[in-house]
């Protein structure tokens, strides 16, 4: 592909802004139409394809064994789901029509190159209603890229979208800058397909508060939400709470960025978690992990310092997956405290007092085992044994970013919504208009879904547009 | 290269035991989630079991420049290519011959160097066919030993690395399992048949499996051909020249046509090819063993073309040099790998074996 200035002479339909997975479903629906399609990714080659390049699967709705999904997985079920973590903040319609249109979703994946792979060990919970892609999001998104080479679609890497210039009700053209290089290019039609923004920290900590500044971001560093700003800054509507973003409490010696999935801790509910003065402040085992990890980001979030200390014994260490940093470990708790920076005397009163208010029952890791604390609070419910068995481990915990709720209103045609009404050729699909969906909390494979679902709605809307 | 081999794989390895996402990919991976702490045992058995079809490479989202700085493909590679070295008896000669093409292409010129002194020296002029260039007995007392001291020293390197991996007694279901694996390279196969990622990036590829059961086969029916040979000379009493309908010529003549394709393919193949996804240092050696496999498969064939012509004792020389340099040289060349990937093959069977319904949640 020739520099910016020559994409700029050339005659495009439709322009792609973004290079994730939400982008090449638009790219390639509207490509397969016939439209001449020009991919402009922010990100570098190596690390094109946004957050989706940290996803694992999709949430897919099936109505009996599907590809490499068992059994059946309603709407209303999945519907349910949804509700369950967004507690109602979702936009009915557009939930179910995004539940319904995920099942033949998964064939024209396939058909796309993506595979898939039964359950990863570790997920069995999730085989009944994700679908695993082989390799992981990388993997998807490098089959998107080669399907999209196939079909003649442009992409240019490393070209940020500045500004996407309106005149009333339509778009006109872009403004893109490469390294020095700056143009302005122009087509039929736009989908904005660029991701939140997460990963601009200074506006994470106008949003939040300060204490956002030690958050870490667990995707790409390229999503910082330049194309949203400027789409709001214009007048478009917005959903989603603008100062909200999805945080989880992982390791807390992961990169600043780009951390993804080996960065996540789930020793949590086997241990006790205290913040920087040594005190406990939450029910680590209020219930199993996969439900409660989302809340650990804002509990974190909100301790001295944004940091908090998973504390275990050697009885606990064989029951999570690995970390990809090994822990402190030492023979004394004191040692311990020590070694984590804090104050070795504060966490072995701490872990005296939780392991006097432990009591004696059956101790059952993988469900509700009802062992809980008596007269500690705050208390712990389950999984309540006392931390006496030394080599004693801790991890340091921060929250982590996966992403930001505030997003482009859509229509249930991906049409961006401008201040007087519908834009006329303007489309929008994944995180950037996810908030209409997704308003609260978090479905594990349904950012995957929205963008699937809206990319292939949006490309197929803007061909018919440029047709 | 990281100058502890084992020590980088083992750091790669953690993290990927904490991500899981290639789990898919081939048998290394569902290896790897079964355990939290990895021994140098543990390392060496994972690198063997890599067919480096680098289908993890393409699918991480950790590669460099990212600071986890992650290439398992090159990782395991280097940690193979090292415990070769460790494992070959005597080990000199396998630092020697897998990392210098330069010692390979010298190995084949002392042994075409030494075939041609030897018909010199022993060409009777009697017997028919090869048996009037170079006497029965002659051809016998080069080639006997280099077949037998090989297998000797193969049998050493394979013991030690069964001792280090921590192999329990061979049952035959393990090495039916191994031979079942290699006979399709499923483990090149991308886990769902669509093939590697060698020449052509992160798209899937399967030439590079075919191109190898090509020279595999191909290998096989010409070590076939000679043993068979072998027995109607000795069980028979029928001697060489034989005609073309007879299992030495019918094993042979398309065997050595798939060796050559194979290896003269994969040596095409390999010059399209990322040198940093595999062990850098070894790359000159590898290539002189594909060369060296397609000079011993061209020059069978040209000797059975040419035969009875001028050239015919300057091809007996050639082809009888470099099998004598191929065989003298597997337990400390390329050709070692596919004994250790079979004792890989069978180690990971047991596992298999020993943990089914075994895996942790």
């Amino acid at each position: 592909m020739g520099g910016l200035r020559d994409l700029a002479r050339e005659d495009w339909d439709i322009l792609v802004v973004g290079g994730g997975n939400a982008a090449l479903c638009a790219a390639l629906t509207a490509a397969e139409a016939g439209a001449r399609v020009l991919i402009l990714e922010a990100a570098p080659k190596v690390y094109r394809g946004g957050n989706s390049r940290h996803t694992r699967n999709f949430r897919c709705m099936h109505s009996g064994p599907l590809s490499v999904l068992t059994d059946r997985y309603g709407e209303d079920e999945y519907y349910d789901d949804l509700i369950r973590v967004t507690g109602g903040e979702t936009d009915p319609n557009l939930a179910r029509m995004t539940i319904r249109a995920s099942e033949e979703c998964l064939p024209w994946m396939e058909a796309r190159g993506v595979r898939f792979q039964p359950s990863l060990s570790g997920t069995l919970s999730l085989s009944r209603t994700n679908a695993f892609f082989l390799g992981g999001g990388k993997a998807l998104v490098n089959a998107y890229y080669n399907s999209a080479e196939d079909l003649g679609v442009g992409v240019a890497y490393e070209a940020e979208v500045t500004h996407v210039a309106l005149s009333g009700d339509a778009f006109s053209h872009l403004s893109v800058r490469q390294g020095d290089e700056a143009a302005e290019i122009g087509a039929k039609a736009v989908v904005l397909a660029s991701g939140g923004f997460q990963s601009d920290i200074d506006w994470l900590a106008r949003a939040w508060g300060p204490a956002a500044r030690n958050f870490l971001i667990r995707g790409t560093p390229y999503n910082r939400g330049v194309v949203l700003r400027d789409m709001l800054d214009q007048g478009a509507r917005s959903v989603g709470d603008p100062t909200q973003c999805h945080a989880v409490a992982i390791d807390g010696r992961a990169p600043k960025f780009d951390g993804g999935i080996v960065t996540r801790l789930d020793c949590v509910p086997f241990s006790i978690v205290v913040n920087a003065e040594g005190d406990r402040f939450y029910d680590e085992g209020e219930d199993v992990w996969p439900k409660r990890y989302a809340i650990w980001g804002r509990l974190v979030a909100g301790q001295p310092g944004q940091v908090a200390y998973s504390i275990i014994d050697a009885k606990a260490m064989d029951l999570f997956m690995p970390s990809v940093f090994p822990p402190e470990r030492a023979e004394t708790v004191e040692a311990l405290g020590a070694k984590l920076g804090l104050a070795g005397a504060k966490l072995a009163a701490t872990v005296a007092a939780f392991n006097a208010a432990c009591r004696d029952g059956p101790f059952a890791p993988t469900e509700l085992d009802g062992r809980g604390t008596e007269g500690l609070s705050p208390p712990k419910t389950n999984w309540a044994r006392p931390i006496n068995t030394p080599p004693y481990y801790g991890y340091q915990l921060r929250p982590g970013v996966t992403f930001t709720y505030l997003g482009l209103q859509v229509s249930d045609a991906a049409r961006v919504q401008g201040a007087a009404g519908p834009l006329r050729n303007v489309w929008a699909a994944g995180e950037i208009m996810a908030g209409s969906i997704l308003g609260k909390g978090y479905l594990a494979g349904f950012g995957m879904t929205i963008g699937t679902v809206f990319g292939r709605i949006a490309g197929r809307e803007a061909a018919r547009h440029a047709a | 290269m990281r100058p502890d081999p084992i020590g980088e794989a083992r750091r790669q390895i953690e993290i990927c035991n904490a991500c899981r996402y290639c789990e898919g990919y081939c048998a290394v991976f569902p290896a790897i989630t079964v355990q939290k702490s990895f021994a140098d045992g543990d390392i060496v058995q994972l690198a063997n079991l890599c067919h480096n079809c680098r289908g993890c490479y393409y699918a991480c989202q950790y590669v460099p420049p990212h600071e986890f700085a992650l290439n398992l493909p090159a990782a395991l590679a280097e940690a193979r290519l090292e415990s070769w070295e460790r494992f070959a008896w005597p080990g000199g000669l396998a630092r020697l011959f897998q990392r210098s093409g330069g010692a390979v292409a010298l190995a084949l010129g002392l042994g075409v160097a030494l075939l041609f002194a030897a018909i010199r020296a022993f060409g009777t002029g009697e017997g028919e066919g090869f048996y009037a260039l170079l006497g029965h007995s002659a051809m016998v007392a080069i080639f006997l030993p280099a077949f037998l001291l090989p297998l000797l020293a193969l049998g050493v390197g394979l013991r030690r690395y069964w001792r280090e991996v921590g192999g329990a007694p061979l049952r035959l279901a393990d090495l039916r399992a191994a031979l079942k694996n290699a006979a399709s390279l499923r483990n090149l196969g991308g886990g769902q048949g669509q093939g590697c990622n060698f020449e052509a990036g992160d798209r899937f590829s399967d030439r590079r499996r075919r191109l190898h059961q090509a020279a595999l086969y191909g290998f096989l029916l010409c070590f076939a051909a000679t043993a068979s040979a072998t027995v109607m000379l000795y069980i028979f009493g029928l001697e060489a020249p034989y005609g073309f309908l007879t299992p030495p010529k019918l094993l042979g003549v398309p065997g050595g046509l798939l060796l050559a394709a194979g290896s003269g393919g994969l040596l095409w193949l390999k010059r399209k090819t990322p040198k940093e996804l595999g062990a850098p240092s070894a790359w000159s050696a590898e290539n002189a063993f594909s060369a060296l496999l397609f000079f011993v498969a061209v020059s069978g064939l040209a000797l059975y073309a040419l035969g009875g012509t001028v050239a015919e004792a300057a091809l007996l020389a050639l082809h009888l040099g470099g099998v004598a340099a191929l065989f003298l040289l597997t337990p400390y060349s390329k050709m070692a790998h596919g004994f250790y990937r079979l004792a890989a093959l069978a180690r990971d069977a047991q596992r298999v074996r020993a943990g089914a319904g075994d895996r942790p949640g």
